[in-house]
């Protein structure tokens, strides 16, 4: 018997190594140390309801578990053989509770490629990654198939860059083969910048040895010895158990001279990001690796033509490569039968926001949106209506409901006015602004633009301006027009990446929501009630009874009126912090 | 550039020094040195900045243009017990600016800057991935999940006595 224990940072907050000590204390206890494995893995998925426990074999769920609960666990399941029925998942829908994970709706649609391992093994020990069939990949085509023939694998396969940009993998690998020098680089971009995306963390922390699998191979094909990680420095244990993996592999000789006896050389070292979005663009990622300003750089040439040190450099995700050995093992047909005509295989996305089972998710290219928001996803938090959907972070766009049946795939995303990106999802409710939302986006871009070019620098900043200046009520109907513009302007004349793509938030919010944007600019009123300037708390006279609840408890003193006769707040002191709302028993503040 | 005007100790500039020498003196390794400096010395003062780009042998400037590029980098000592807020997507649209106006109206101070007893420094951050705690406070190390903004006090209050 095992108990796996999600070892992810979000579980790891919840406390979830004490959980993992008191199991162990309690199995010793029992004299069963033997005879059931404690095993902390990596991410579920599932971390709307961690901490998770996961028995095996018999595949029993435990959601948000406490250190507390171990006692019982070990006592009523391990030793008696009978669930925790209150610690099972329970299924909203049918208010029942569900035993086995497979029969939850988060996990019934999911197929799980890159995140194979994840949440299954320890990702602090190589035998068992060895076990579910870790460097078979590695070994199988250092020894029966040339660079050419592996690469051909991989351009038939289908597979596709994860990390945004759809290139496909084996041609940038072919082009980096033959361009020749005596030196070349695998880099693995972990620089998981998109804010609300942990999809390369997860797999760095659950799956390390996957990545470092794929990079060998990577490595074999281009004709380079040297692998380098560029990985943020804020996933320290990402980091930890990265460098846990290379050394593990290292002993093993699966890493370093001669591996599996074929005179292949290969190793890897790590370099640290230090929280610059626009090094996720790849020319910047490079000079970030050279210890430069993490400033992009025009194309041509490209990495694969002159990259880090001036070699060639093939820069590859972390998602893209975790799918590298599955497709060597299973074959290049098995992965193209999955997904859409043109987006092949899987791909992982980060649900976040108000969703109600937030998580990271691994879902054949295809599946619709409705699918995963309200079925996997389990709908919208507190009974909400549904309004937008967030795909690619802040190079992408909000998508509403008519895009709910569009299949996901990298064209059909884009044809929608949002891209792929890394896989973030972040979902909307009717209390979303959507020029809040696109205000947040902007001040994101405009934080994070390197500098180097003016549409990006300057243009986005003054996007930024024009909608701070709708938000506030100050707009007007030519805004909306210039936003269109300056929109259209940096995305034609942006050096890289971040500034070709940072106005989609602004486009697609302007074409989806467009009568938000008119509420703000001509009725000076905010649907949603989110923008501060354009509301106004009102007491209601009738309601009210006047226990002083509200005059109590307003920070800048607002609220006048004497005791049981109906109070006023004079909205020119009134911050709008709606302290007064939160505490009224009466329901007789309202925003209008 | 920073308005305090500090006078290294010489045990402090040979640590400097054993850190540049541990990456070979080598100018691309700069944002590794960086790393491991600002983690010996809490921040990076103009003082420190001139003594890496002396060891590295690269201007003071190109020292200072990649500390103040990237985010992690901090010419202001944090206080003792930082605070970061999360304020990337998940958050947002969870209420995490709510919160860090809780923090900012409780410490009086403006994100970047530290309370006046050093005690506290109030930053933002862009995403630690555990979007599933949403809204995320992180105080040094520890990891706060689902915080909201009347929790704030409460979670201060932690570190009153220390």
């Amino acid at each position: 018997m095992h108990l796996l224990i999600c070892g992810g940072t979000g579980c790891k907050a919840s406390a979830s190594d004490a959980i993992a000590e008191k199991l162990k204390t309690e199995l010793e206890g029992n004299n069963l140390q033997n005879e059931v494995q404690v095993i902390m893995t990596g991410c579920f998925g599932f971390c709307e309801k961690g901490p998770i426990v996961k028995v095996l074999p018999d595949n029993t769920f435990y959601t948000q578990v406490k250190p507390e609960d171990a006692s019982e666990i070990v006592k009523e399941h391990v030793i008696k053989g009978r669930k925790v029925e209150r610690l099972l998942y329970v299924d909203p829908a049918k208010k029942a509770t569900i035993e086995d994970s497979k029969h939850m709706g988060f996990y019934r649609k999911q197929m799980r490629i890159a995140l194979r391992n994840c949440g299954f093994i320890n990702p602090e020990n190589i035998d068992e990654y060895i076990a579910r069939e870790g460097y078979q990949a590695l070994g199988k085509v250092l020894t029966e198939y040339t660079p050419q023939q592996t690469i051909d694998i991989i351009k038939k396969s289908g597979l596709r860059g994860r990390g945004g940009g759809g290139f496909p993998t084996g041609l940038k690998w072919e082009i980096a083969s033959k361009n020749a020098a005596d030196q070349k680089y695998v880099v693995c971009n972990a620089d998981e910048g998109d804010p609300g995306a942990f999809m390369d963390r997860s797999i760095l922390e659950g799956d390390p040895h996957s990545v470092i699998e794929a990079m060998a191979i990577c490595g074999y094909c281009i004709g380079a010895n040297k692998g380098l990680v560029y990985i943020r420095a804020e996933y320290p244990l990402a980091i930890k158990r990265l460098k846990i993996a290379i050394d593990q592999a290292r002993e093993y000789g699966l890493l370093g001279n001669d591996i599996f006896g074929t005179g292949f050389n290969f190793d890897i070292e790590l370099r640290y990001g230090a929280g610059a979005f626009v090094c996720g663009e790849e020319t910047a990622l490079i000079h970030s690796m050279e210890g430069l300003r993490g400033e992009p750089s025009n194309k041509p040439p490209f990495p694969a033509q002159s990259g880090y040190m001036g070699k060639p450099t093939n820069v590859n995700n972390v998602e893209t490569f975790a799918n590298v050995p599955a497709i060597i093992l299973k074959g290049a047909d098995w992965y193209s039968s999955i997904g859409t005509e043109k987006s092949k295989g899987t791909k992982v996305f980060a649900l976040a926001g108000k969703i109600n089972n937030v998580g990271l998710i691994e879902v054949p290219m295809g599946i619709t949106l409705r699918e995963v928001i309200f079925e996997i996803g389990g709908g919208i938090k507190n009974g909400k209506k549904f309004k937008a959907v967030q795909t690619g972070g802040p190079s992408g766009g909000c998508l509403t409901e008519k895009h709910l049946d569009t299949p996901i795939d990298f064209d059909n995303l884009i044809a929608a006015g949002s891209m792929m990106g890394s896989g973030g999802m972040i979902v909307m409710d009717e209390d979303d602004c959507m020029v809040s939302v696109a205000k947040f986006y902007l001040d994101f871009t405009v934080e994070e633009s390197c500098g180097k070019c003016s549409p990006c620098r300057i243009g986005n900043k003054r996007l930024y301006e024009l909608l701070e200046r709708i938000t506030k009520g100050d707009g007007t109907m030519e805004d909306l027009e210039r936003l269109r513009n300056l929109s259209t302007v940096i995305k034609d004349t942006s050096l890289c990446g971040l500034g070709q793509t940072s106005p989609n938030p602004v486009l697609s919010t302007l074409d989806n929501f467009y009568h938000e944007y008119v509420a703000h600019v001509v009725d000076k009123k905010c649907p949603s009630g989110q923008c501060k300037s354009l509301m106004q708390y009102v007491i209601d006279p009738e309601a009210c009874v006047g226990c002083t609840a509200c005059a109590r408890n307003c920070p800048v003193n607002a609220i006048s009126g004497e005791r049981k006769k109906p109070h006023e707040i004079n909205p020119a002191i009134c911050i709008k912090c709606g302290a007064c709302i939160e505490k009224c028993k009466f329901d007789a503040i309202s925003i209008k | 550039m920073s308005h305090i005007k500090l006078e290294l100790k010489p045990e402090q500039v040979a640590k400097i020094k054993e850190i540049c020498k541990s990456f070979n003196n080598d100018p691309g390794e700069l944002i590794n040195v960086l790393h491991k400096t600002q983690e010996t010395f809490g921040y990076l003062p103009a003082e420190v900045q001139e003594v890496v780009a002396a060891e590295l042998n690269i201007s003071v400037a190109k020292v200072y243009g990649v500390v103040t590029f990237y985010s992690f980098f901090t010419m202001i000592p944090k206080g003792k017990h930082p605070i970061s807020i999360c304020t990337g997507t998940a958050c947002y649209v969870r209420g995490a600016e709510k919160v860090l106006d809780e923090f900012k109206r409780i410490l009086d101070v403006k994100v970047g800057e530290t309370t006046p007893d050093g005690k506290f420094s109030l930053n933002c951050l862009r995403c630690v991935g555990a979007c599933g705690l949403a809204p995320v406070v992180l105080i040094g190390e520890k990891v706060y999940g689902r915080v909201s903004p009347d929790g704030v006090k409460d979670i201060l209050k932690e570190y009153e006595e220390q």
